[in-house]
């Protein structure tokens, strides 16, 4: 599994000093059972089953602030979405249906947010 | 000049204010947008799996579409212009998966990177410069104080964006400055707005743009302009007391006449 996650995201979490410079840039920050500098240091340490059951899976918004402001080029964001991407390819794995879709709809959504959730939460 | 143009699906829709006003201000400023012909959705969020390639086509498609007509590919939409600078930039940099594009497209030659991808704000300042926008402009937005919101998807990561400084980018200012207006700067405009994360959590991107709109409106903001949906729709019907929000083609439209004239 640990092997999945590296090839999948490309990054070497032990590149990582744990310096938390990602998680004090983390604008999902109190959504995160687990913050971006956790998640590095878990995927290297294996406990990979704990990241993908937890709800900070959902809540990292691509935004890139802790791929920008990593002093050693580590790329948290990738290895978050390998991780939810672990879970959501599984059958029955995905976080958001299509079924749940009509709900969450108003007048002014853009279809860019459908588009990006689909792709984010489900395969 | 004629530039290949991505409008993405947004555009074609909720957006529309962003590719109309666009496309007509680009008449006015002497190039022309035009549409590539079957362009497909570009995804709206860049594949950040290695082994994710067919959420990489369309972008692919697109590029190799401008790239046979000899164009540069301009986008409006943040996040078309991420994604496809992005994939852009995998053709041009990761082996394997310019490889596997190539099978999967069944290429004679395998598409590397080749065309150039252009936000229409890089077209204005680096093509048009903002000196000759400002001598274009007619009805100059004097005394109005505008925030610039950049938001994430047009500046990070700097290293395959190209876009602008991550942390302390200038080109909405100059294009604030050009059009006659005054720009605020505060320290949250290239905060996320809490993205597509609406669609789990609307309280959450509600606490993201308030943050935003409080930092904007303590500065001295009036009112913010953006080049995406998701952030207009996000700091508009998520915030609790917002300023007002435009995409900045609409002000750019308003400035070259161009609003008025359509009327």
């Amino acid at each position: 599994m640990i092997d999945t996650i590296k090839r999948i995201s490309g990054v070497n979490p032990r590149k990582c000093m744990k310096c938390g410079k990602c998680t004090a840039s983390c604008p999902a920050f109190e959504r995160m059972q687990f913050h971006p500098h956790q998640f590095v240091d878990m995927v290297e340490n294996g406990r990979i089953h704990e990241l993908m059951n937890s709800e900070g899976i959902d809540f990292c918004l691509s935004c890139f602030a802790c791929v920008e402001r990593c002093p050693r080029n580590v790329e948290p964001a990738k290895v978050i979405e390998a991780v939810r991407l672990a879970v959501v390819r599984q059958q029955g794995g995905a976080h958001l249906t299509p079924d749940e879709i009509p709900a969450l709809l108003d007048d002014e959504l853009p279809q860019q947010a459908i588009t990006a959730a689909f792709r984010k939460y489900r395969k | 000049m004629t530039y290949s143009y991505f409008p993405g699906c947004t555009l074609k829709t909720k957006g529309k204010d962003l590719d109309i006003w666009g496309r007509a201000s680009a008449e006015a400023l002497g190039f022309t947008l035009e549409e590539l012909p079957d362009w497909q959705c570009c995804g709206a969020v860049y594949p950040m799996a290695k082994d994710e390639i067919a959420t990489r086509l369309s972008s692919v498609r697109a590029l190799m579409a401008a790239g046979e007509k000899g164009q540069d590919l301009v986008t409006l939409c943040s996040a078309c212009h991420h994604v496809i600078k992005r994939v852009n930039n995998d053709l041009r940099t990761d082996e394997t998966i310019r490889d596997k594009v190539a099978r999967y497209l069944k290429l004679e030659t395998p598409y590397a990177g080749e065309t150039n991808v252009r936000h229409y704000l890089e077209v204005l300042r680096d093509k048009i410069g903002f000196d000759v926008l400002k001598e274009k402009v007619v009805n100059p937005l004097t005394g109005r104080k505008i925030g610039a919101y950049y938001g994430c998807m047009l500046l990070r990561p700097a290293s395959e964006m190209g876009f602008d400084d991550p942390e302390n980018p200038t080109i909405l200012e100059d294009f604030i400055r050009a059009i006659g207006a005054e720009p605020v700067i505060y320290a949250r405009r290239n905060e996320c707005c809490g993205g597509y994360c609406t669609i789990k959590d609307k309280g959450f991107a509600t606490k993201q743009v308030d943050a935003i709109m409080e930092n904007a409106r303590n500065c001295g903001a009036e009112e913010l302009i953006t080049a995406c949906p998701l952030c207009l729709y996000n700091l508009k019907e998520n915030a609790t007391d917002g300023l007002p929000v435009a995409y900045f083609t609409e002000l750019l439209a308003e400035a070259l006449g161009v609003k008025e004239a359509a009327k």
